[in-house]
């Protein structure tokens, strides 16, 4: 590069970054209004419909990659285990609110704030919002142990460890099945622990299956507190040391952030929100079976958050909604018709991790910053700025 | 050892035994396990002959991860990434090898001459094929992203894992298919005692061993080798020296992929099924491999890979342990376990990394 052009660059990125920038008072607005969009967009479905069952789907993902984002885009660290968070959130339910552990009691079972059917039957039945905050110290437990081992590795190794614990989390859940506990078995494996109790909360009616509009406002409420939660995050002072982290391992450890704390606040954070999440899924989907928990979860949830634009919040929701309305709805039902059209013979839903990975190299290729970037993030990528790239080349000469 | 003779201030009885765990931990970690099993085989048949049938077994498995790993441990050697998709490139080498043995024709009843003449056929096809797709994903996938940050091409490669398992879901179907067994693998050809040696045993080390010395030959005595070993040094200095440093990683793919299309035709004469999901276990194992002998480092990537064998073989041929589950379905729990122990204690392996990280 001539030194000429050399001012050009800087210039350049601030007029080019189409990055959504917006300040405290916009941010609210436009929270405001996509918040109230969404919560009345359920008047104009069937509330037992498709739509409404995709609605449902996408708020619970939602949630997901919100929590993934915080580890992989805040902090910058790759995690492709977090289906564990998943498995263990939704094993809480299968846990607390189902007949799976028969035997306590003397078979009578035990409930906790739960009405009539599921209060007679035998195993643990607790209230969903007691499992609720089960699940958030659980996933927040494993977040952190699954992260201590990471901390002194370097970026692509945590992604291969992180990874590990997934697998391992996911086959002991399919073979747990053989693995004898407290007079049980550890997990029901293939056949999954099924029924699981619905959401039972105070003052409003049992959740029904057929009735899809109460799943889907208590997801959004979910949305709202995680949304609430990474935006006020992203503006701490622990936001501030985790984009610090990203950016520069080594800067930021001079400058004081304490890396062990921040990178365990980080995986805790992010966990935790996969556990809600799968604790809802668990429950709305009725059943907690070892086959949902699988790597290509964890790439499904990975693709939302890279599609929308690693570290933007509001990307995240845009990718995590347009992901999951390709997957639920455009692969199985407008997609799936075109193999045929052209003379083609096969599923097309069976390729949708095909689809998702074609999605991966595209984006990561063409537009890295997704499709709402963080200026910041823009700015890194443009530079060159890795996430632990920078500590080996600062060794270099 | 005399801490007296040593000029440098003494060693506290701590740092002599962290001295000694880093050298010596890891290996005494891996032989906890056959260990615990000759016990074990002990007490319920008096003799070894199953872990010794064990380790006949895991050499020949060994074998395919050993090829596997070799292409992980080059590549991450020349441009420090973690090329998720190469599992997939062994997959396709193994439905390669099935196709191909359709093509020509080749069966149980083909005679001697040709079947030798025809399994020689299928290597090269199966060699050709998924190394140049391998380096094609390079050139699309890998090579844009070599000055982003470093998990972009990461992601790029696990992408592409999915696209590679699709494209087999569309070939194969969906779940495992039986491929005829044309050497008749497990028949006997050598026995000690009580230890059998078949020939898909003799098949699956007599194909690694020539081609991992004879890549090796090309790595050290090569022009190209040459600059391999250049560019995983310091890809900038090579390239000030007139290498070609595209090309070089462009090469260092072939290699890979074609090794592991290797591995794929062992796999389908020894296993003697395909699966498009075979590919993601099998990567994930032979990474282990490359791990456990200290990643870029080749002669470490075929150690591991024996070892991972063997040890997976134990752990498939055995029901429980005292409190542990054991058998196929839990192996790779263990595999997986090794992994993390290994990244986060011993990151350097057993024979340790030669990567630019690393020296």
């Amino acid at each position: 590069m001539s030194t000429t052009d050399a001012p050009a660059p800087a210039a350049e990125t601030t007029k080019r970054s189409g990055a959504l920038e917006l300040s405290g008072r916009q941010n609210l607005i436009v929270a405001a209004l996509v918040l109230t969009l969404a919560a009345l967009a359920p008047f104009l479905f069937d509330e037992a419909g498709d739509i409404m069952n995709n609605m449902v789907l996408a708020a619970a993902y939602v949630v997901m990659a919100l929590g993934l984002n915080i580890i992989v885009g805040f902090a910058g660290l790759l995690d492709l285990g977090y289906v564990a968070f998943f498995a263990i959130g939704a094993y809480t339910v299968g846990y607390f609110a189902s007949g799976f552990w028969s035997n306590v009691n003397n078979e009578e079972g035990f409930s906790l704030g739960v009405g009539k059917p599921a209060s007679e039957l035998p195993g643990f039945h607790f209230n969903f919002l007691i499992i609720l905050v089960l699940a958030v110290i659980a996933t927040t437990i494993a977040g952190m142990l699954i992260g201590l081992p990471t901390l002194r590795l370097r970026g692509d190794y945590i992604a291969i460890v992180t990874l590990a614990f997934g697998e391992i989390i996911g086959r002991v859940a399919i073979n747990g099945d053989e693995v004898n506990i407290f007079g049980g078995s550890l997990t029901a494996g293939r056949q999954g622990v099924t029924p699981v109790d619905k959401i039972d909360p105070p003052f409003v009616d049992r959740f029904l299956a057929l009735n899809l509009r109460p799943w889907y406002w208590f997801a959004l409420a979910m949305v709202i507190l995680v949304l609430f939660v990474n935006f006020r995050l992203r503006d701490s002072r622990l936001g501030r040391a985790w984009i610090a982290l990203r950016e520069d391992e080594v800067a930021a450890a001079s400058m004081g952030v304490p890396l062990v704390k921040t990178k365990l606040l980080a995986y805790g954070t992010g966990a935790a929100f996969g556990g809600m999440s799968g604790a809802f899924l668990a429950s709305y989907l009725n059943t907690v079976n070892a086959d949902q928990f699988q790597f290509a979860f964890s790439i499904f949830i990975l693709a939302m958050i890279i599609l929308g634009g690693l570290g933007s919040i509001w990307g995240v929701v845009l990718g995590a909604v347009v992901l999951s309305v390709i997957n639920n709805h455009l692969i199985p039902n407008v997609f799936n018709t075109w193999p045929g059209k052209v003379g083609l013979d096969f599923d097309l839903t069976e390729l949708s991790f095909g689809i998702f990975g074609f999605l991966l190299v595209i984006m990561m290729v063409l537009r890295p910053e997704g499709l709402l970037p963080e200026r910041r993030r823009q700015l890194e990528l443009e530079e060159g700025v890795g996430t632990d790239e920078a500590v080996y080349e600062a060794r270099m000469p | 050892m005399e801490a007296a003779s040593v000029p440098a201030p003494r060693p506290s009885p701590g740092d002599t035994f962290r001295k000694l765990v880093g050298s010596f931990g890891l290996i005494a970690v891996l032989l906890i396990l056959p260990i615990v099993f000759a016990v074990d085989d002990l007490k319920d048949e008096g003799d070894l002959s199953r872990l010794a049938n064990n380790i006949v077994d895991g050499l020949s498995n060994g074998a395919i991860w050993a090829l596997v790993a070799i292409g992980y441990t080059l590549v991450y050697g020349i441009i420090e990434l973690i090329n998720f998709a190469h599992g997939e490139v062994f997959m396709i080498g193994s439905f390669v090898t099935a196709w191909f043995f359709g093509v020509i024709g080749l069966t149980a009843t083909t005679g001697a001459v040709g079947l030798v003449l025809g399994i020689a056929a299928t290597l090269i096809v199966a060699m050709i094929l998924p190394s140049t797709m391998n380096a094609m994903i390079e050139r699309v996938a890998y090579r844009p992203l070599r000055n982003a940050p470093k998990l972009a091409p990461l992601i790029t490669a696990v992408g592409f894992s999915f696209i590679l398992q699709n494209v087999g879901l569309l070939w194969q179907g969906g779940s495992p298919r039986s491929v005829e067994d044309i050497i008749d693998s497990q028949k006997d050809l050598i026995t000690f005692g009580d230890v059998i040696i078949t020939r898909g045993d003799v098949l699956a080390v007599g194909v690694t061993i020539p081609l991992v010395l004879l890549m090796t030959a090309f790595i050290a005595r090569s022009r190209l080798g040459k600059a391999m070993r250049a560019t995983a040094q310091d890809p900038e200095a090579a390239r000030l020296m007139g290498i070609n440093v595209d090309t070089t990683i462009s090469a260092t793919f072939l290699l890979g992929g074609a090794l592991a299309g290797a591995a794929g035709l062992i796999y389908v004469l020894y296993q003697t099924q395909i699966w498009y999901f075979q590919g993601f276990t099998a990567g994930l194992i032979a990474f282990t491999a490359a791990v456990m002998g200290g990643i870029g480092n080749i002669k470490g990537a075929v150690l591991g890979g024996f070892i991972i064998g063997m040890i997976q073989q134990m752990i498939d041929n055995r029901e429980d342990v005292g409190i542990f589950q054991m058998g196929p379905a839990w192996t790779p729990v263990y595999v997986f376990a090794y992994l993390v122990l290994i990244m986060v204690f011993k990151p350097s392996g057993l024979l340790g990394e030669q990567t630019r990280e690393a020296g």
